[in-house]
């Protein structure tokens, strides 16, 4: 009979103090096995191969900017509003080479690295390493600066988290903090139309469009802190939304003087959020007829 | 927290070694053959003992943060106020740039111009300017397309400023748009773009691939019409140019000079910005072409086996295709901004700097390898006329001093010379060669007989305008480039030609350089001294 012990656990012995069980998951999960040389060869084809395909037919990326990152080499910290699971792919097969291949993603630990099965898939797929949203962690701010300082760049939303509701939401520092520490430049990047294809909360893909707009690397500036290079950073996607709704030189007025639209939307709640949305809200009328057939 | 020593974006270009001078190698039975080029192919020829072959620098280095070293430019500009300065809300701003003839071949993304003029762009925005123009300075060229026009300014200039006719060509023949501005101590009328003559601030984005570009010459020459072009576009000017490619002794550069003081007086105000490249010219796998044959590693021989004979293979009109794609690797080495004079002077010393190499005496017999492109035909055909113009208009005047072939010598150029041409491009080039050369040769005689018709010609001013051709001048002005050439040189020997378009521009056709050593023979007698221009990369010979 193949049951019991060794084809089963062991019994605890009364009396022994049970050593705490080693957790592999959350901010704890260890994504260096992702890094390493047969995990990149094998992220390469599926960044290349199936994701970028997905992203083809599902995004219809155009893709803006580059020219601002010719040239550049080494790290950089690629720093880009958040509104669905698709932001990430879309990065992933739009961020230009030498960076496209060498690069981590900064994910919430709480969400992608819950499990060892999603932990494994997102650092496999996606070169994702944990990162603490909920609170400060000097763990996860320490790997992502080692990270940058072995020459890795990194993806991060600064936001946090997918929109809630269509708007983006104010940036938090850590994008801005990891640049002061390693004096890596930050390239702002502005992503328009996931949030129709795949927002958060939705059950279906919805094909469509997506614009990817690359801004110049900011370098934090003598006397920065991570609050004023963060405002910058945000201050930065927002021009560069503002240049692919409109026009760059339009942008660049408004930037200049003081009036670009901001990425959170008015001050206000419920319905008027949602209004002053308008086309970009992707909430189209249902295909179905409403008016009786007669 | 204060920020650690800086990573620049960019961060730091790895230099490498310093750039090897040009220099002059004397051939000897050591010596590999040479890399002749040929149109849309290229030759390895072997040159006679003795002779020489002057090769050009090595890529200079280059700025590590471009777009910061044009900021501080603009910034610091010399000779004016600095830019921000100058820029107040409700002003006419007006900004002209180079054409689709510079930089050769056409320069990588993102454009030497669009870097420029976004950061122009940005001050603009930030002093509250509303009214700019922006505009391409083609003079007598052909319009730009869309897509070169995106190609030089970048989507984000075209996007903002084209849909709102903000953005577009010179047009040289728009008597309502243009200005005359007044007359030169010697009469030459000065008449500009209506719009630049009448902004309040113009700035000027000049590429400066040779030491001819730039200073005065932008502005009363890229913004000009026929009336005032002609003045310096002649046969007289062109002979009393030695070179015109030096300032010094260029009566191209003195009429320029005296329309530019004319525009200034006038009360125009320029905001000039030069700008240099390196000569890293051929991207891989053409990286060879810019190298010495005797460092060609192993991949080079298979890459130039593998070009040629693959090219071997290939229709005209493939090859064309294929050698116009070519984006050259070229990066900025410099840029200067203000006052014109003196931003000039600086300029024209950074291109010194990369392509002057100094030779020893001059030649019996200098030979040329005329590669796929010149100025005037960026995604088009190299007609006879563009191949006369490139031999003996800018390889036979890329010199300081004297020129490379003595006088009464020969020069034999190598290039397949089709006896085609670009319909759409040049359609009064077809006519010139049927016609004008068919009759005669004479620049002096052209320009007496025939140049009156072809300028004013009413088709050819329609195609100008509203299509995409050179202006029915334009091939006059080709020839007199060869001007000064025609009447120093003993002959002309075209190696590779169609025979019948060679004799047709007057020159002597041959098969292969040894033939055409044997036939220069003819003209300047036994055993000649030899040298051979190893070019592009462009360099300029300084004749002692």
């Amino acid at each position: 009979m193949l049951r019991g012990f060794p084809f089963a656990a062991p019994n605890v012995p009364e009396g022994v103090e049970v050593l705490p069980r080693k957790v592999r998951r959350g901010a704890a999960y260890d994504s260096s096995w992702a890094r390493e040389q047969p995990a990149r060869y094998a992220r390469f084809f599926i960044v290349e191969g199936p994701m970028r395909a997905a992203v083809s037919t599902l995004a219809s990326p155009t893709r803006k900017g580059l020219d601002r990152l010719a040239g550049l080499r080494g790290p950089l910290i690629f720093a880009a509003n958040h509104h669905s699971h698709l932001d990430a792919p879309l990065m992933l097969t739009s961020i230009p080479q030498p960076f496209r291949h060498r690069m981590v993603v900064a994910a919430a630990a709480d969400y992608f690295f819950g499990n060892q099965v999603t932990a494994a898939l997102s650092a496999l797929a996606m070169g994702a390493f944990p990162i603490e949203r909920s609170r400060v962690s000097r763990g996860s701010a320490e790997q992502a600066a080692e990270l940058l300082e072995e020459d890795w760049s990194l993806l991060i939303f600064p936001e946090g988290g997918r929109s809630p509701d269509g708007w983006g939401q104010g940036h938090r520092g850590g994008a801005a903090f990891l640049s002061l520490r390693t004096g890596v430049p930050v390239v702002p990047v502005h992503l328009a139309g996931t949030d129709r294809i795949y927002p958060r909360g939705a059950t279906r893909l919805r094909p469509g469009s997506t614009t990817v707009t690359f801004g110049h690397p900011l370098q934090p500036a003598e006397g920065d802190d991570a609050r004023r290079l963060a405002v910058k950073i945000e201050a930065a996607v927002a021009t560069l939304a503002d240049e692919s709704a409109t026009d760059w030189w339009g942008a660049r007025r408004r930037a200049a003087a003081g009036t670009t639209p901001s990425l959170t939307g008015p001050g206000t709640t419920g319905w008027r959020r949602t209004w002053a949305l308008g086309d970009r809200s992707g909430r189209t009328r249902p295909a179905r007829r409403t008016w009786p057939e007669l | 927290m204060s920020p650690p020593a800086p990573r620049r974006p960019g961060h730091e270009v790895v230099q490498g070694r310093a750039p090897r001078p040009g220099f002059v190698l004397e051939v000897d039975r050591s010596t590999p053959s040479t890399l002749f080029h040929h149109g849309e192919g290229f030759r390895l020829e072997r040159l006679p003992v003795g002779s020489r072959i002057v090769y050009p620098s090595e890529a200079v280095p280059v700025l590590r943060h471009p777009e910061e070293a044009i900021r501080q430019a603009l910034l610091q500009p010399v000779g004016q106020d600095p830019l921000p300065a100058q820029l107040f809300p409700g002003m006419k701003l007006t900004i002209a740039f180079d054409d689709v003839s510079l930089p050769l071949p056409k320069m990588r993304r993102p454009d030497i111009r669009q870097r420029v003029i976004e950061a122009v762009l940005d001050l603009a925005a930030e002093a509250g300017v509303d009214d700019v123009h922006l505009i391409a300075a083609l003079a007598l060229h052909r319009r730009m397309t869309e897509a070169e026009l995106r190609h030089a300014v970048g989507d984000r200039v075209y996007d903002a400023f084209a849909p709102h006719g903000l953005l577009y060509n010179h047009d040289a023949e728009d008597p309502d748009n243009l200005t005359l501005v007044g007359h030169t101590e010697l009469g030459e009328e000065v008449e500009i773009n209506k719009r630049a003559a009448e902004s309040d601030l113009l700035v000027y984005v000049n590429i400066n691939l040779v030491s001819m570009d730039g200073g005065h010459k932008s502005t009363a020459t890229g913004l000009s019409s026929y009336r005032s072009l002609r003045h310096h576009h002649n046969v007289k000017t062109m002979q009393h140019s030695r070179s015109f490619m030096d300032q010094h002794r260029s009566e191209l550069h003195s009429s320029n000079w005296r329309m530019g003081k004319v525009l200034r007086d006038a009360g125009l105000k320029v905001f000039q910005i030069e700008t240099t490249l390196n000569n890293d010219t051929f991207p891989k796998p053409f990286d060879f072409l810019q190298k010495r044959e005797w460092e060609w590693s192993a991949r080079d021989r298979m890459a130039f086996v593998a070009a040629t004979s693959g090219l071997d293979r290939m229709s005209n009109r493939m090859k064309r295709n294929l050698f116009q794609s070519i984006e050259a690797p070229h990066d900025m080495t410099g840029v200067v901004a203000g006052e014109i004079e003196a931003v000039h002077a600086i300029t024209t010393a950074k291109v010194f700097e990369q392509q002057l190499v100094p030779v020893s005496g001059q030649a019996d017999v200098v030979t040329m390898g005329l590669p796929y492109i010149s100025p005037y035909n960026v995604h088009s055909i190299m007609n006879p006329i563009l191949v006369a113009c490139l031999g003996l208009g800018y390889f036979f005047n890329m010199y300081r001093g004297k020129p490379l072939v003595r006088e009464g010598g020969v020069v034999i150029l190598s290039h397949p010379t089709p006896w085609e041409f670009h319909p759409v491009h040049h359609p009064s080039y077809i006519d010139f060669f049927e016609q004008v050369l068919a009759d005669t040769t004479d620049p002096v005689e052209i320009e007496k007989r025939y140049e009156a018709s072809f300028a004013e010609d009413e088709w050819y001013r329609h195609l100008y305008r509203t299509s995409y051709a050179y202006h029915g001048v334009h091939p006059f002005y080709m020839w007199y480039w060869c001007a000064h050439a025609l009447q120093h040189v003993g002959a002309v020997i075209i190696v590779g030609g169609d025979p019948r378009a060679v004799r047709r521009l007057g020159f002597r056709p041959a098969s292969t350089l040894p033939d055409a050593l044997e036939m220069a023979e003819d003209t300047v007698g036994r055993d000649p001294s030899i040298t051979h221009t190893h070019a592009p990369p462009l360099y300029m010979a300084d004749v002692s």
